[in-house]
């Protein structure tokens, strides 16, 4: 089970209460894009085992999108951050660079 | 205007540590802004007689009050007779404000839990940590209940109010009485 922390209301739940939404930070290609880059936006994902940057929802709850860093393996949570950030922020990259995984 | 029927008809369910009504027709008004404008903050607060609530907070008596909902979003419940004006002169009050309020009372059924097992069986069915010392009066919840989406508060009166969509309403009030015809608690209750 992962307890998440809404980084926009700031309310604390369990998986149940949230909705995921896939991989983060994707870059869109739309009309005009070689063939080679919009299948790889429409289709191809990262699967890592470790660190996993993903989009999230706080369906039950306040409604709004956002980001979380977590651990495929162990499930560990590194942090949460809003849907308007393009990147990590660094100190979750800290965080995730201090379990060795960077 | 046609008579309001509420999605339970009333139901009403006495278990032996806890009771479960149909509010019957509650007037609920959706308010939505941005929280740090103060002139959305001042027309909110004239209207309803209520600061904005901040994240997790009910201010109100009884059923009638202003409900936190999400960042941008609250709710305001009050007789049934009363939420289209309400809205009415929220909305005028709002002005040119990128803000809105809207007349939901239909589009929801609400209800009371009363009794000394009602935070056992709100607890059965949320992901919501119910304990006396982590949920207390006037504090709010939005969250899951069972397989459906659901708000409640606990008053000042000690009972708990919980709001729900309308097309669920019926299986909200079957979820609560079967789970506490049941007698099952979670651990900790
Ligand atoms: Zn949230």
């Amino acid at each position: 089970m992962l307890l998440i922390t809404c980084p926009c209301c700031g309310v604390s739940g369990e998986e149940t209460e949230f909705a995921p939404g896939g991989e983060a930070h994707l870059k869109r290609f739309g009309p005009g894009s070689e063939e080679g880059e919009f299948a790889g936006y429409l289709f191809y994902r990262k699967n890592p085992k470790g660190p996993h940057f993903e989009r999230w929802r706080h369906a039950y709850g306040c409604g709004k999108w956002f980001h979380v860093a977590r651990d495929t393996v162990t499930l560990e949570i590194f942090g949460a951050y809003k849907a308007t950030e393009t990147a990590p922020p660094q100190e979750i990259l800290d965080r995730i660079a201090a379990r060795g995984k960077a | 205007m046609s008579d309001p029927v509420t999605a339970t008809g009333g139901a009403r369910f006495a278990g032996s540590d806890c009771a479960i009504s149909d509010l019957g027709a509650l007037g609920m008004v959706a308010i939505r802004g941005e929280a740090g404008d103060p002139a959305f903050a001042a027309a909110v607060q004239a209207e309803t007689g209520f600061a904005l609530p901040p994240v997790r907070r009910f201010e109100g008596e009884a059923e009638a009050g202003l409900c936190w909902m999400s960042p941008d979003e609250w709710l305001l419940t009050c007789p049934y007779a009363e939420a289209e004006a309400r809205a009415g002169r929220l909305r005028a009050a709002f002005g040119g404000l990128h803000a809105l309020a809207v007349n939901v009372s239909d589009a929801r059924a609400a209800f009371r839990i009363e009794g000394e097992g009602a935070r056992a069986l709100l607890a059965r069915g949320a992901p919501v940590d119910l304990a006396p010392a982590a949920f207390g009066e006037g504090d709010v919840r939005r969250t899951r209940l069972g397989q459906v989406a659901a708000a409640f508060w606990l008053g000042r009166d000690g009972a708990f109010r919980l709001v729900c969509f309308r097309s669920v309403g019926a299986y909200v009030f079957d979820w609560l009485k079967a789970s506490a015809a049941s007698g099952a608690r979670p651990a900790g209750f």
